[in-house]
């Protein structure tokens, strides 16, 4: 009585097909990254060393290290997400927690989607229209920030706003239903549960703000300067600007140091990513419901 | 049965709630149409009917929830304690007064002792020595203290569904409800466990008023002095409940229900 039929035979093939198509998907999605991170360690894996990551380039940027550059990004990524991550958070509270569903928040999300769609060039002549020249920042890290904020601002706001809604509404309608306002229904149920969810979305703003050129080479960031920045109004040097400028600007770069730059960059940018994965699983592993 | 008179006397019992001309809309879909009622001080008024009687719209009318749903309207008047609520500007005082169990246990993401203290909280208590005298009464009076009492630091949510509907009641009580309303809080769970919750509420009615919607008509007779019938969003007919069980009813089609014949 179990006997397959044709029909049953046919699908069975048809299934099998399916799901070795997507398997291959899948695998080719690995490629590329396999690819990049396989010639960044054969290439510039030789120029890797304590001296590379902790001094300063060298014989017009041909040799020596990149710290300046690495100490840069530091502070770009923290000032921008000084500004980007309570600004985020309190709009993403807004729109998820107070905001009816009316015309006026559909066009507050749209300006979201809009603004997550904005090439990051455009944001850069922006930085430099509002921040450089209109606010006279000048070229300085403050200015970076900013604009680099704004570019990830949507990343923050959509990330939080998402995992606030994953809290289950009946545990604020017991909150209400006991006379608390809002904000206590927020402050005491919502936001300890929506937590994890929005230190992963700032964790992954931090990687990609990271590796954004564009919008810091005409606000902040330098060709070369042989000082640390001193301060928010300060120019300095970025992994990403230097490793465009010591791939194509300068003459005479051993072959192998823009890879090692480029090494570095993608190591910060995983590291973060792993960490903001660690800390995920930690924190779903205390979810308390 | 002297309780269930005395607590249902006009005469001797103050009205808690009145109800007036009530009627709740969601959209163009009226939930609930034109209900008068009044319900008195320390008696349990049960609520009765089908799904979709418009029971639960009851509810949350009553503590002002419809705040919360830009869809639902509320018509009519609803006097508390003979105030009227609808232009009431603290409503969180009101909601604090009426104490609300839900169909579904809803145990908050915190550990049993937060979810108890969390009222109090709310309201602005802050000594340890009150708040633990709080949760130990309040836990008692659901009948889960001697249950919990070695484990009040882990979470409320990992309760089985009996214990943490009791935790809810328990929450409830922490804010010292004038009024407790109840929404069908037996559909998950267990035979004995409900039994419990009901020699419970025959306590707490001498403290306070009780509304308990429930879908099993027995428990309104168990409980209940006065119990209304809803169906469709009509409210067919309200009565002593011993009444309606014995067929002393206004309507036909109350007792085609309580005797089970649809619903």
């Amino acid at each position: 009585m179990f006997e397959a039929s044709e029909l049953n035979l046919r699908n069975q093939r048809i299934q099998r097909l399916y799901k070795l198509l997507f398997l291959l998907m899948t695998l080719l999605l690995i490629v590329p990254v396999i690819l990049i991170l396989g010639t960044l360690i054969v290439k510039g894996g030789s120029v890797i060393s304590i001296d590379f990551l902790f001094t300063s380039p060298t014989d017009g940027m041909t040799a020596g290290g990149l710290f300046p550059a690495l100490f840069g990004t530091v502070w770009l990524v923290a000032v921008a997400l000084i500004i980007s991550v309570p600004l985020g958070i309190a709009a993403a509270i807004y729109l998820s927690e107070y905001a009816g569903n009316n015309w006026f928040t559909r066009i507050i999300n749209l300006a979201i989607i809009n603004l997550a769609g904005v090439p990051s060039i455009v944001h850069a002549l922006f930085g430099v229209g509002a921040f450089v020249l209109f606010f006279g920042f000048g070229t300085s890290i403050l200015a970076a920030s900013l604009t680099l904020a704004i570019m990830t601002l949507p990343v923050v706001i959509v990330a939080t706003r998402e995992s606030l809604q994953a809290v289950p509404y009946a545990f604020r309608e017991a909150c209400w239903n006991m006379g608390a306002t809002r904000w206590q229904t927020i402050r005491r149920v919502v936001l300890p549960n929506a937590i994890s969810g929005i230190l992963t979305g700032v964790i992954l703003e931090v990687s990609r703000t990271s590796g954004e050129t564009a919008p810091i080479m005409f606000t902040g960031a330098v060709f070369f300067t042989p000082f640390l920045p001193q301060g928010i109004f300060d120019q300095t040097m970025a992994m990403s600007l230097h490793l465009f400028v010591v791939s194509t600007q300068v003459p005479g770069v051993p072959e192998n140091l823009p890879y090692g730059v480029a090494l570095v960059l993608i190591a910060m940018v995983l590291l973060m990513n792993s960490i903001s994965i660690a800390f995920r699983t930690w924190l779903r592993g205390k979810k308390k419901w | 049965m002297q309780t269930t008179a005395s607590a249902s006397d006009p005469q001797q019992a103050p009205v808690k709630l009145a109800v007036r001309d009530l009627t709740i809309s969601y959209g163009n879909t009226t939930a609930l149409g034109d209900v008068s009622l009044e319900i008195r001080e320390h008696e349990i008024f049960g609520i009765i009917g089908p799904a979709n009687a418009g029971k639960t719209s009851f509810l949350k009318s009553l503590n002002r929830m419809d705040m919360f749903n830009s869809e639902m309207k509320v018509q009519g008047d609803i006097l508390f304690n003979g105030l009227n609520i609808r232009h009431l500007k603290n409503i969180y005082a009101l909601r604090s007064r009426i104490g609300v169990v839900f169909p579904l246990p809803v145990g908050l993401p915190m550990t049993i002792y937060e979810n108890v203290a969390l009222a109090p909280r709310l309201s602005g208590l802050k000594n340890k020595a009150e708040l633990d005298v709080i949760v130990e009464r309040c836990l008692t009076r659901a009948a889960l203290w001697d249950e919990v009492k070695d484990r009040l630091n882990s979470l409320g949510s990992l309760l089985s569904g009996g214990q943490q509907q009791r935790l809810t009641i328990a929450r409830a009580l922490s804010q010292e409800p004038e009024v407790l309303m109840l929404d069908e809080f037996s559909i998950a769970v267990d035979p004995v466990t409900t039994m419990r919750i009901e020699d419970v509420l025959k306590e707490l009615k001498h403290e306070m008023t009780i509304i308990l919607v429930t879908n099993l008509v027995q428990q309104a007779r168990r409980l209940a002095s006065r119990t209304a019938f809803f169906l469709s969003g009509e409210c067919v007919e309200i009565g002593e409940t011993e009444d309606l069980f014995t067929g002393e009813v206004k309507d036909a089609r109350t007792r085609d229900y309580v005797e089970g014949r649809f619903g």
